[in-house]
C-alpha cells in the first residue's frame, strides 16, 4: 500500500525520530530515558520509513544489516563492562575518564550497546514481519 | 574473585558476539569452539575457587547486596557451571559436523554460545529477578535454535515450546513480582529471612506454589510435561542434545534453590506435593517411552522419567536424598546429551530416526554400538556406571525415611528403562536393515568422524569414570547437599559485606 501523504510525512518524521532518539539516549545519562527507550524511538523512525516507502528502501536507508546492528550493540555493551577488568574494579562498575572537561563514562557506552541492540533486534523484528506478509 | 565469577558469564557472550559477526565466514563455528575451551577453563578455575572457600559471593559494579545483583556460586551452582561448559563444548564441536553452513549464516553458532551464557547465568545468579532476566536470555535464544535449519515439524513443534514456556516465564515473573511486593527483596540469602519472618505465612505457601508451578513447566514434570516430547524431537540433532541436556535441568536447578533456600517453612505441604509429582513424573515418562518408536522421542520421554528422579531428591529433604538429586543432575545431563548425540549420528548412519525402518548399526557400527550401550546402562542404573550409584542412593534415601512405595516405584522406573532402552538396542542395532543398509561409521568423511564421535567417546569416558570411582564425586555432592539443607555459608557470603 503506497500514500503520498504517508510518505511525503515519514520523510519529516523520521529526522524527528532519529533526533529525537539521540537525545533521549543522553538524556538518559541523568534523567528519566536511556537507550532502550532511545532505541525503541529510533527503531519505530525506520518503522515508519519500512511501511511508508517498503522494506527494501528502509534496508538501504539503514545501510547495515539489523542483525548486525543488533550483535555491534551486545559487543559495546561487553566492552563497557569489561573495560573494568583491566582497572582491577568490579564488572560492569562505571569508568570514567574526561577528555577537554567533558565527563565520558563506560556507562554512556553500555547505554549506546542498549540502543543498538534495541534497533537491531526491533527493526530485525519488523523488517522480517513485513517481508513475508 | 569477582571476575571468577563474572567471566564464565561474560565469556560465551563475547564468543556469541564475534561468532555472529562472521556468522557469513567458513570458520565461525570454530570461534564458537575456541569460546567453549576458554570457557572450560573458567568453569574450572570457578570450581577451584568454590573447593577452596566453600561458597563464593560478588556483587555486580559493588553495589552491596540485597541491593545489587549478586553473583553467588556453591557447590551446586559451580558443578552445574562446569557441568555446562563441558556440554558446551561436546556440543560445539559435534555440531561443527551436522550445522551446515546456512544455518550456521543464520547465526546458529552465535544463538548457540547465547544459550550457554544464559544458562551459566541462570546458575550463577543470586537474584530472583535477575534469575528472572536468565531464563530469557535462554528461551529466546531456545526458540530461534529450534527454528533454525527447520522444516514444517520443527516450527509445530516450536509453537508448543514457546507457548508453554512464555506460560512459565509469565508466572515466575508474577511470583517473583508478589514476592518483591510481600518483602520488599528479591536477592536469594535476603528473602530467606525475609520470608520466613513474614506474618502471613499463607500468603508465602501461595508463592511458593506458583514458584514450583513456573519452574515445574520449565522441568517439565508432571502433569506439566507435555511440550517436551512434542518439541525436542524436531531440531538439529546438536539442538536437541543442549537441550536435553541442560534446558530441563535449569528448571530443576531453580526448584532445588528455591526450595531448599527460600520456601522451607511450609515443608510438610510443599515437599508432599514435590513427593507426589515426583513419583507421578517417573512413571508417566517411562511409560511414555516405552510406547514410543522414534529414537529422539523415546529419549525425550526419558528425559521426563529422570527429572522425577531429581524431584525425589529434592522432596525427602534429607541429606541423603538430596545429594542423590544432585549427583542424578550432574550424571544425567552428560548422559543424556550424549544420548542425542549418539542418536545424531545412527540417523546420519541409516537415515532415519524412526527405529522399525533403521537397524544392522551393530554389526556395521560396532564402536558406535559399545558407546551407545555405556550411556544407555548408565540411565538405567546398571552397576558399574554412573547411574548405578546416582539411584542406589536415592532409593536408600526413602527406604531410610519407611518410604516403601517411592522406593518401589524408583525401581521400576529403572526396569522399565531397561525395557526402552532395550528396544532401541534391539531395533536400532541388532536387527538387520530392512533395506539391507550396512550403515557403517567410515561412510561419513575422516574428519566429521571425528568431530561427531570425540565429543561422544568423552562424555562415555566421563559416565564411566564417575561410574568406577564414584568417591570423590559422592563426596562432592554431599559437601554440595550439606550446602543447600544448611545454608548459612550462603546467606553469610551474599550478605556479609564484601567477597575476599
Amino acid at each position: 500500500m503506497k500514500s503520498l501523504i504517508l510518505t511525503t510525512g515519514a520523510r519529516l518524521l523520521i529526522a524527528l525520530f532519529l533526533v529525537f532518539s539521540l537525545y533521549v539516549l543522553l538524556r538518559g545519562h541523568n534523567a528519566p530515558g536511556g537507550g532502550f527507550i532511545g532505541g525503541l524511538i529510533a527503531a519505530c523512525g525506520f518503522a515508519i520509513h519500512a511501511f511508508a516507502s517498503g522494506v527494501a528502501e528502509a534496508r538501504r536507508a539503514l545501510h547495515v544489516d539489523p542483525r548486525t546492528i543488533g550483535t555491534l550493540g551486545l559487543a559495546c555493551a561487553l566492552i563497557a563492562g569489561l573495560m573494568a577488568l583491566p582497572l582491577g574494579a568490579e564488572p560492569f562498575a562505571g569508568i570514567w575518564g574526561e577528555i577537554a572537561d567533558y565527563k565520558i563514562s563506560s556507562v554512556l557506552l553500555f547505554d549506546i550497546g542498549v540502543y543498538l541492540a534495541v534497533v537491531g533486534g526491533i527493526l530485525t523484528l519488523i523488517f522480517a514481519l513485513e517481508e513475508t506478509l | 574473585m569477582s571476575w571468577t565469577l563474572a567471566l564464565p558469564i561474560l565469556v560465551p557472550f563475547v564468543t556469541a558476539a564475534l561468532a555472529f559477526l562472521l556468522r557469513n565466514r567458513r570458520g565461525s563455528g570454530w570461534i564458537s569452539v575456541a569460546g567453549a575451551v576458554v570457557s572450560l577453563v573458567l568453569a574450572i578455575r570457578l570450581l577451584l575457587a568454590v573447593l577452596e572457600h566453600g561458597v563464593v559471593a560478588t556483587q555486580m559494579s559493588a553495589w552491596a547486596a540485597p541491593f545489587g545483583i549478586t553473583l553467588v556460586a556453591d557447590y551446586l551452582g559451580a558443578a552445574m557451571v562446569l557441568i555446562t561448559a563441558i556440554i558446551g563444548l561436546a556440543v560445539a564441536v559435534w555440531a561443527m559436523a551436522e550445522v551446515g553452513q546456512t544455518s550456521a549464516r543464520l547465526g546458529w553458532h552465535g544463538l548457540f554460545q547465547t544459550l550457554i551464557g544464559g544458562v551459566t547465568g541462570a546458575f550463577l545468579t543470586g537474584d530472583l529477578f535477575n534469575l528472572y532476566v536468565w531464563f530469557e536470555v535462554l528461551l529466546i535464544s531456545s526458540f530461534v535454535l529450534l527454528v533454525i535449519g527447520g522444516r514444517k515439524k520443527a516450527i509445530d513443534g516450536a509453537v508448543k515450546y514457546v507457548t508453554l514456556n512464555l506460560i512459565s516465564t509469565v508466572l515466575f515473573l508474577c511470583a517473583a513480582g508478589l514476592t518483591y511486593g510481600a518483602t520488599g527483596t528479591l536477592n536469594m540469602a535476603d528473602l530467606r529471612a525475609a520470608v520466613s519472618a513474614h506474618p502471613d505465612q499463607g500468603l508465602m505457601t501461595v508463592i511458593a506454589m506458583m514458584f514450583m508451578i513456573g519452574f515445574g513447566l520449565k522441568a517439565a514434570v508432571f502433569p506439566l510435561f507435555f511440550w517436551l516430547p512434542a518439541s525436542y524431537h524436531t531440531p538439529h540433532y546438536a539442538v536437541s542434545a543442549v537441550f536435553a541436556g541442560l534446558l530441563t535441568k535449569v528448571g530443576v536447578y531453580a526448584l532445588i534453590r528455591v526450595f531448599t533456600l527460600i520456601f522451607v517453612g511450609d515443608q510438610g505441604y510443599t515437599h508432599e506435593i514435590l513427593l507426589w509429582v515426583a513419583c507421578l513424573t517417573m512413571l508417566t515418562g517411562v511409560l511414555g517411552a516405552a510406547a514410543q518408536s522414534d529414537f529422539r522421542k523415546i529419549l525425550s520421554f526419558h528425559i521426563i522419567s529422570q527429572i522425577g528422579y531429581m524431584v525425589l531428591g529434592l522432596a525427602l529433604m534429607t541429606p541423603l536424598a538430596v545429594m542423590g538429586g544432585v549427583f542424578y543432575l550432574l550424571h544425567h545431563i552428560i548422559v543424556k546429551a550424549n544420548l542425542f548425540l549418539i542418536a545424531g549420528v545412527s540417523r546420519r548412519l541409516t537415515g532415519s530416526s524412526d527405529l522399525y525402518v533403521i537397524g544392522g548399526l551393530y554389526r556395521s557400527a560396532p564402536l558406535l554400538a559399545a558407546l551407545f550401550l555405556i550411556p544407555a546402562f548408565s540411565l538405567a542404573g546398571f552397576p558399574p556406571l554412573s547411574g548405578f550409584w546416582a539411584k542406589y542412593v536415592l532409593v536408600k534415601a526413602s527406604l531410610d525415611l519407611g518410604q516403601g512405595l517411592v522406593a518401589f516405584v524408583a525401581l521400576l522406573t529403572g526396569l522399565l528403562t531397561i525395557y526402552s532402552m532395550t528396544k532401541i538396542w534391539a531395533e536400532a542395532f541388532w536387527k538387520a536393515h530392512p533395506d539391507q543398509r550396512q550403515p557403517a561409521l567410515s561412510a561419513i568423511p575422516t574428519r566429521a568422524r571425528w568431530l561427531l564421535l570425540s565429543p561422544i567417546i568423552a562424555l562415555a569416558a566421563m559416565t564411566v569414570l564417575i561410574g568406577l570411582i564414584p568417591e570423590p564425586f559422592v563426596t562432592f555432592a554431599t559437601t554440595g547437599a550439606e550446602q543447600l539443607l544448611d545454608p548459612s555459608a550462603y546467606i553469610a557470603t551474599v550478605l556479609g559485606g564484601d567477597a575476599p
